[in-house]
């Protein structure tokens, strides 16, 4: 069993991948939350603490979501546009939710727009221009969640969240697998009924910096 | 959109049921039949749904490769070429699999070798290919025989390496690899090597599933990474890499991508555990005296542990199914009691003792040896001969006919 646990950074100049620190992926039904299997059940309610903590709450949809290349797609999109709905109801005043997509992936030098766009190569930027301090990854192939997660952790303070369509993200501190639009509508609808129980860290954040 | 749940129970063009695999694997009826590795290939690969085999003769795996293409005219197989090279072959494997095909090939020794560069660039692309390796001699003066080296190398290519013994393994093994590497958190090439000559050209009885029965097809939109696209990494890396950008962010950007390869093999360990019942097989490792071994050299350390017990030695074993992902843990368990660990090879640098010495605690108690290499058998009369050594007794010496 690893003591290793996956938290917001900065880590390491480069920090290990956490499935080569023995954190394992989540089965069907469940989630992990720093690299700990739990119930999905919880995961919800911690997703919806963190978002409703944070000062600039984001989501980073991918391409998966991004375009109508299949029904499922649109419907998701049609989700993930509900919660951030939600998100900009149900947050304070000082707090401003984001919604950055991931259009694809290609490297862009010298450097991508860190307003209009997250890139997995270089994913920091947007984090810190828009001192981004709780995110969600959605709609994003597994692989360059993957790398915008380590890369995250390594060199932001950023609490990651993945809401993964296949079998979950280790390098985030909280993920769901099997991602659907019932899903996303659930943690929604956490987001709601906590409403006013969490106080946001709105003094204190350090602003993913 | 392909999904594969939805085509399980119905038929392909051959009239062969898409059938779940953990089923057809394991609850299906199963025939022996008495074949050769290289016919056990071909009999496997009937049952594999696969798109596109890339052929190119090297001993000793043309005989599958050929028999594969009968596959092909026979409709079991999607495409089927020969490519101008290994390196061509594993490059235009790439591309098969880069386009959402599952994809089959074959090679051996300075084949391996000469398509090297592939291999890496397949890991990294999450191209989940499955090559089988026979592996024989690489160096110079030639040699076409068994001969384990080039394994070695493909330890640290990213890609999943496995070592069958028997032609069951590889029966079994070629089907249940693409259910490890096609795992959307795994999605990494299978190396599947097996000892040239001994498995492929030696008949055995192997216990096939029904041939009427398939694994249901490849969906590549469950991929990591999207599928051709030419403006998106990993193809656009290929032509436009991070490597030629000299700032830090592209440096920490491969170093990620090389990361996510390696966790993606430690994240098939699970998957590899549920599918071929675990990284090791053990027989009797409370025993002071353990043979740990790989391939077919696990065979003749069995014979080896017959041998022994007729003379009241008692010697247990650790059989190494997999080499990447490279079961640590379960060798430390399994060695935990050992007092001497000896670890027979058929190659001349001894690379499995090396990585078994670079896991366990008091690794002075691993043997590197006995080792054979350039197509020699290993008699298992060798194997006794060095235990019993190590345990102090008189032995006759095997090499020579005087004495």
């Amino acid at each position: 069993m690893t003591q290793y646990r996956v938290l917001p950074g900065p880590e390491h100049f480069l920090p290990p991948s956490a499935a080569s620190m023995g954190i394992c992926l989540p089965n069907p039904g469940e989630a992990h939350i720093n690299g700990v299997i739990v119930p999905e059940e919880k995961a919800y309610e911690e997703a919806a603490k963190q978002f409703l903590m944070a000062k600039v709450p984001t989501l980073f949809p991918g391409p998966l979501v991004l375009w109508a290349w299949n029904e499922k797609a649109a419907k998701k999109a049609t989700a993930i546009r509900h919660l951030y709905n939600t998100l900009k109801e149900c947050v304070q005043p000082g707090q401003t939710p984001m919604l950055i997509p991931m259009p694809d992936y290609r490297p862009k030098y010298p450097k991508i727009n860190p307003e209009v766009e997250i890139n997995p190569n270089h994913p920091n930027l947007t984090i810190w221009h828009n001192k981004i301090d709780c995110c969600m990854f959605i709609g994003v192939h597994c692989h360059q969640a993957n790398l915008s997660l380590k890369i995250i952790r390594g060199g932001t303070s950023c609490y990651t969240i993945a809401m993964c369509a296949q079998a979950g993200h280790e390098d985030a501190m909280l993920s769901f697998r099997d991602a659907s639009v019932e899903k996303i509508m659930r943690l929604a609808d956490t987001v709601k009924r906590l409403k006013g129980t969490v106080t946001p860290r709105l003094t204190s954040a350090k602003n993913g910096a | 959109m392909a999904d594969t749940h939805s085509v399980i129970g119905t038929k392909n063009k051959k009239g062969q049921t898409f059938t779940d695999t953990w089923k057809m694997m394991n609850e299906a009826p199963r025939t022996p039949s008495f074949y050769t590795g290289s016919e056990v290939i071909k009999e496997a690969l009937r049952r594999a749904s696969c798109d596109v085999m890339i052929a190119y003769p090297i001993t000793p795996q043309s005989e599958a490769a050929a028999l594969i293409g009968e596959l092909f005219a026979e409709g079991y197989i999607g495409d089927y070429f020969r490519g101008e090279s290994e390196f061509a072959v594993m490059s235009q494997c790439a591309g098969a699999a880069f386009g959402g095909a599952r994809v089959f090939t074959t090679t051996a020794g300075p084949g391996t070798m000469r398509a090297m560069e592939n291999f890496p660039m397949w890991s990294g692309a999450r191209l989940p290919i499955q090559m089988i390796v026979t592996c024989r001699g690489i160096n110079s003066p030639l040699s076409i025989q068994p001969d384990t080296l080039e394994i070695a190398y493909l330890l640290n290519t990213g890609m999943l390496v496995w070592h069958a013994e028997t032609a069951q393994d590889f029966f079994d093994w070629i089907l249940k690899g693409y259910m490890v590497s096609e795992e959307p958190d795994v999605h990494l090439p299978l190396a599947l090597c097996c000892d040239g000559f001994f498995v492929t050209h030696t008949k055995d009885v192997v216990n096939l599933t029904p041939a009427d029965m398939c694994l249901p097809p490849y969906d590549p939109y469950r991929s990591p990474v999207p599928c051709m696209d030419m403006e998106c990494p990993p193809v656009r890396m290929m032509r436009d890499p991070f490597v030629m950008k000299s700032n830090y962010i592209s440096y920490a950007t491969h170093a990620s991508w090389q990361q996510e390869v390696w966790a993606a093999v430690e994240r098939s360990r699970k998957h590899t555990i549920k599918w071929i019942n675990g990284l090791i097989e053990t027989e009797n490792t409370d025993a002071e005296v353990l043979i740990v071994s790989s391939g077919t050299a696990v065979s003749q350390g069995r014979e080896a542990i017959r041998l022994l017990e007729d003379e009241g030695i008692r010697c247990g074993l650790v059989k190494i199914k997999s080499l990447r992902p490279w079961p640590g843990e379960e060798i430390r368990e399994a060695t935990k009691n050992a007092k001497h660990i000896i670890v027979p090879e058929f190659n001349v640098t001894g690379w499995l003792a090396k990585e078994i010495k670079a896991t366990i605690p008091n690794s002075d108690r691993v043997n590197a040896g006995p080792r054979v290499c350039g197509g020699m058998t290993m008699p298992p009369e060798i194997i006794v001969s060095e235990i019993k050594n190590l345990l102090g007794m008189r032995t006759m010496s095997l090499a020579g006919r005087g004495s």
